[in-house]
């Protein structure tokens, strides 16, 4: 009964998170992982970020951007775990491991956005 | 064959093949799948990497200017080129691949699988473009 | 072009080895000679000792697959001229047991299969003087591809997830049950979900995407699969939102 209902949870999760990844994390990451520290484009200034970063849409955007795929991660991540390593045998350890980091990381990203509000 | 019988009346010894824990090494799509697959540690990466930015920028300039220094060291470089490769292999999968799990109609039309992807492509951009003008543009 | 090649025949003969081994037989390489053709010369001129299956050579029985050189393959649909100089490396289908030489057990599959009622279920049968039960084109549209399924079962062997745990309902079962879930005549919907959305039935599916590249009559059951994912989650949803009687 457990299985039945929380793994098409489990998977809309992971499915919403792919396309959140899909169509936010590259230009993200390419912008604040390459394109500002190594200035190829001027990074926005302190004040600038701190307005659009304590916007409540942006602050709600960015929370379920982060939630989403800290959990598409996670399942997808356990299901690597399974196949590539063929450690089936340890499945509840390894899904509370996935998921488990997936809530705490869920918790940690509630707080900092609110403390940068 | 849940379980693995050793022994039945009419076939007492049936070879069972192991699948070698190797196996995403041997053909090339399982390869690329389980590459697929490894991006999600790096998609978990950006999460950790823009937390880790946005903590900087509420503790101010200071904390904002030292961010990006850290982030311009070589090793964070390093990294950030791999997950950028690896989310930029889950984007593309991950668009190609949408299609198939979904039925989209038109007018009672079936929408056909290349302009469902060609819309999500062109849906990309234009948020990526969004994106970078919220940052750099609107200043 | 050299007029014979070199099959490289995996052999199990359970009653002398305990391992399978190989054993290199050179056919003729007839300009229209598949690798069933090869094996059929083997059993009938070289040795007759050689166990496979087959049947209809035209595939449409789907009972002559193998592995030839690594990739799952209908031997009637795979031809010598393709693989020379050779050799041709020619094995039992990938994740079933071997019973002997070429032939593997199939129990599983063919087991898994009615579980998802491949036919088409009616609360009620319309009687006879009513007529047909019509059917438009867009409406069978929806269902073809997956009709066009043989059983052979290269999708299995294709499939890891499946070779890594066998307790998955496997790419052609699921296939079917979409096959007969989105034909407009049928009303067995519920019930299939009953038997697929439990235990390891299509959640262990991660979309490898193998099984519709070797399919040999272009069924698509990896997408078939993602399809009947998001028809369990919504209809789990749904099943948390509403009350018992709006489902």
């Amino acid at each position: 009964m457990t299985r039945r209902t929380v793994e098409p949870i489990l998977w809309l999760l992971f499915s919403s998170g792919g396309v959140m990844a899909a169509l936010f994390v590259p230009v993200l990451l390419f912008l604040f992982g390459l394109a500002f520290p190594l200035g190829w484009i001027t990074p926005p200034d302190h004040d600038h970020l701190q307005a659009v970063a304590s916007h409540p849409l942006t602050i709600i955007v960015v929370f379920v951007v982060f939630v989403l795929c800290l959990f598409h991660a996670a399942h997808r991540f356990r299901y690597t775990l399974y196949d590539g390593l063929q450690i089936k045998h340890l499945k509840e350890l390894v899904a509370v491991l996935c998921y488990g980091g997936a809530i705490v990381g869920s918790a940690l990203s509630a707080y900092v956005l609110l403390t940068v509000a | 064959m849940s379980g693995h019988p050793a022994y039945t009346e009419f076939h007492p010894r049936w070879y069972r093949r192991q699948m070698s824990t190797w196996w995403w090494l041997g053909k090339r799509a399982y390869l690329v799948f389980i590459l697929r697959e490894l991006s999600s540690v790096f998609v978990a990466w950006f999460v950790v990497f823009g937390l880790l930015m946005l903590r900087a920028v509420g503790q101010g300039d200071g904390q904002y200017q030292r961010f990006l220094d850290w982030a311009a060291s070589p090793w964070v470089v390093v990294v950030n080129v791999v997950a950028l490769l690896f989310v930029l292999l889950h984007a593309i999968t991950w668009f190609n691949l949408a299609p198939k799990a979904m039925v989209v109609r038109l007018r009672g039309q079936r929408v056909p699988g290349s302009l469902v992807a060609a819309s999500q492509y062109a849906g990309w951009v234009v948020l990526s473009a969004f994106v970078i003008w919220l940052l750099v543009g609107a200043g | 072009m050299a007029d014979s090649i070199t099959l490289q025949v995996t052999r199990y003969r359970p009653e002398e080895e305990s391992e399978p081994t190989i054993q290199e037989y050179d056919v003729p390489l007839g300009r229209q000679w598949s690798v069933l053709d090869g094996l059929n010369y083997v059993k009938d001129q070289i040795d007759g000792t050689l166990s496979f299956r087959w049947s209809c050579r035209m595939g449409i029985c789907g009972s002559c697959g193998m592995t030839v050189n690594g990739e799952p393959k209908l031997t009637c649909g795979a031809f010598l001229t393709d693989y020379a100089p050779g050799p041709v490396r020619v094995e039992p289908l990938a994740n079933f047991p071997v019973i002997r030489d070429l032939v593997v057990e199939i129990g599983d599959f063919i087991r898994k299969l009615p579980s998802v009622q491949p036919w088409i279920v009616r609360e009620e049968e319309r009687p006879v003087s009513e007529g047909e039960y019509l059917q438009t084109p867009e409406e069978l549209d929806d269902y073809q591809q997956y009709s066009m399924c043989i059983n052979c079962m290269l999708c299995y062997a294709a499939c890891p997830v499946y070779g890594l745990d066998p307790e998955f309902m496997g790419p052609a079962a699921i296939a079917l049950a979409q096959r007969y879930n989105l034909d407009s005549r049928d009303e067995g919907s519920r019930e299939r979900l009953d038997v697929l959305i439990e235990h390891e039935g299509i959640w262990g599916c991660t979309f490898v995407g193998e099984c519709t590249a070797v399919c040999p009559k272009g069924v698509d059951p990896a997408g078939a699969i993602q399809r009947y994912k998001l028809t369990a989650a919504t209809e789990t949803l749904k099943s948390f939102l509403l009350p018992r009687g709006a489902r």
